[in-house]
């Protein structure tokens, strides 16, 4: 039962006209979409376009106005918690603690919807926490108290958290958006190199298009509460649709030595 | 690195045994020497009804005066420390104490308004007493802290604290109203305020111990959801944590053992703030042991003082006045030592 990726067919969620808002501003308005199994997501826009209401609307912090939505075909909201958190697992853009918990203890935190109100880890558990540490490379760190690390350092503790809760899905809430590049791209990496290994699928709010270009299989665009655009990344990510969201002009084409799609954008004339 | 598992049970055990020693010292000491040997036959004369029969003098003393007496300060020091351990997680706030969602306050109104409307000369039914006029002020506080904070439905911590400040400050200004009514009778009101352990009785122990076991046992359940709700709200809700619930549960939890105490004690600082602080610093952060080691700790810790205050020092000192003059310079080493080292 425990961690076993579900292979159910169908979409991995299904939104339906799905709308939410706080007080009487829309945060998201009308979006239906379908997300797969085993594919990365990029989710894009400006600030406030509401990528972060929708990630909460899929693990189920917060529950739509209006609309439906399916996670492996059951509604959201007849998903325990618990065993939704087997699936499901978040790593959010700071991760700050006050109490001087310890790296291991923190990635041990992730095996907790997998445990019974007595039980305690076993040794399955404490290898997986091992291997994911060293596959995050913070396995030097175990012993370090959390709070004395650096950002970098704090957000491969918080991913290496949500993957010891073996998910089949891994939301992304602009996780590396404070990180320089160095752990930028090797955390990425990590994830992608499960991704592609175990078919883990990835859904990310993220800020930086270069980094997603390199990162989704498949791109969201979010402009004030509404889906503008999506689609494969080679196909949706297009000056026009960069001008659209952002109201930035940009040039995009494919990099020989990134391999991938890169986004060069101009500033507006008389600004510098 | 303090962390490991076999060190807890050890630590615990080694706490534990500490307070018997302590309560059993304690037990000996005051205007009337009596040996340990002695306080032992009494007590277990008492229980299992064999053994010496100990002198009458000596077992009244133990067992009406100094047993109900040494009780109450190790569950009421127990339960603030532990409580406190609890605020401090929950509200994700270092600072965070027991008072902090105003039950001290509210406690310190409803003695202060029972004793103001005494020295008018108003007869109340003999149930109505200051334990029961603070009981009834304190969770009314609660429920007014709580009420104020849930406004923005997720209960944040800051909400919170910031709540239990203002109707803290409303009722210290109307403590002080009272206090100016009470004229020349203010002595009685300001005596309560300070804390004093000295008018427990049995009939107290039997209303503080079933709440308050019964409380630390919630907490302990709930010890391992605690560790990761202090990493942060929502990732411990996409850990499956009905994080809200939880919050409510336990705040109400605590606030009730706290209340119970501060009903049959006054108000006694520090102990729940300093404990937990002190014992985190030593033994890690770890929930699943720190609540317990603060319930012992502080238990030991109010032991001692009220000790101190009964038998030790030339007249007795109100035992609130004595855990702030000893626990506030503890506090401030350890809060600039922490600031020295970044942390």
């Amino acid at each position: 039962m425990a961690g076993r990726p579900a292979r159910v067919s169908g979409a991995l969620w299904r939104l339906d006209d799905v709308s939410f808002g706080y007080g009487r501003k829309p945060v998201l308005a009308n979006f239906s979409y379908q997300f797969e199994r085993g594919c990365c997501y990029g989710v894009l826009g400006p600030n406030g376009s509401g990528k972060t209401t929708l990630l909460d609307l899929l693990c189920g912090l917060l529950v739509p106005e209006s609309g439906a939505i399916l996670f492996n075909g059951r509604p959201l909201a007849h998903w325990r918690p618990r065993a939704l958190a087997r699936q499901v697992a978040l790593v959010p853009q700071e991760f700050m603690v006050d109490f001087d918990f310890s790296v291991r203890m923190v990635v041990e935190m992730g095996r907790y919807p997998h445990l019974g109100r007595f039980e305690d880890l076993d040794g399955r558990d404490h290898g997986l926490v091992n291997r994911v540490m060293a596959e995050l490379a913070i396995d030097g760190l175990a012993d370090r108290a959390v709070n004395q690390l650096s950002g970098g350092e704090k957000q491969r503790v918080a991913v290496a958290r949500a993957l010891a809760q073996q998910p089949s899905v891994l939301l992304l809430d602009e996780a590396t958006s404070n990180l320089d590049i160095f752990h930028t791209l090797s955390i990425l990496g990590a994830v992608r190199g499960r991704a592609r290994a175990q078919g883990l699928t990835v859904i990310a709010a993220m800020h930086d298009l270069n980094q997603a270009a390199f990162f989704c299989d498949r791109l969201l665009f979010l402009n004030q509460g509404r889906l503008l655009c999506h689609g494969p990344t080679d196909e949706v990510l297009r000056p026009d649709v960069i001008d659209e969201v952002y109201g930035v002009r940009a040039q995009v084409a494919y990099n020989d030595f990134a391999k991938c799609l890169q986004v060069s954008f101009r500033a507006p004339e008389g600004d510098c | 690195m303090a962390g490991r598992p076999g060190h807890s049970s050890l630590i615990g055990i080694l706490l534990s045994v500490l307070l018997l020693c302590v309560m059993l010292i304690a037990a000996t000491m005051g205007f009337m020497k009596i040996p340990a040997a002695e306080v032992v036959a009494v007590i277990v004369h008492r229980i299992t009804g064999s053994g010496t029969v100990p002198d009458p003098v000596a077992a009244g003393i133990v067992l009406d005066v100094r047993l109900p007496r040494i009780i109450g300060a190790a569950l009421v020091g127990g339960a603030l420390a532990a409580s406190g351990a609890v605020f401090q997680a929950i509200l994700r706030n270092p600072l965070a104490d027991p008072y902090t969602l105003g039950i001290a306050s509210g406690a310190a109104f409803g003695a202060s308004l029972l004793i103001v409307l005494q020295v008018f000369g108003l007869v109340l039914p003999a149930f109505l007493s200051i334990p029961v006029f603070a009981f009834a002020g304190s969770i009314a506080t609660l429920f007014v802290v709580l009420a104020l904070a849930s406004g923005s439905s997720r209960l944040s911590s800051t909400s919170l604290i910031l709540s239990g400040v203002i109707v803290a400050a409303i009722l210290s200004a109307a403590i002080g109203f009272l206090k100016f009514l009470a004229d020349e009778q203010v002595g009685i009101i300001i005596f309560w305020l300070m804390g004093s352990l000295s008018g427990i009785s049995w009939t107290n122990i039997a209303l503080l111990l079933p709440v308050v076991s019964l409380g630390l046992l919630v907490c302990l359940l709930f010890s391992r959801e605690l560790n990761i709700m202090a990493t942060g709200e929502r990732t411990a809700a996409t850990l499956g944590i009905a994080t809200a619930r939880l919050r409510w549960l336990l705040l109400l939890v605590c606030s009730l053992m706290t209340a119970v105490s501060v009903a049959v004690s006054g108000i006694i600082g520090f102990v729940g703030l300093i404990v937990p602080h002190l014992l985190r610093h030593l033994f890690g952060p770890d929930n699943r042991r720190l609540i317990l080691f603060s319930f012992l700790g502080g238990a030991i810790l109010l032991v001692v003082a009220d000790t101190l205050t009964r038998a030790v020092l030339p007249s007795e000192v109100p035992i609130g006045v004595l855990t702030a003059l000893i626990g506030g310079p503890v506090f401030c080493v350890i809060f600039y030592r922490r600031q020295r080292d970044g942390r």
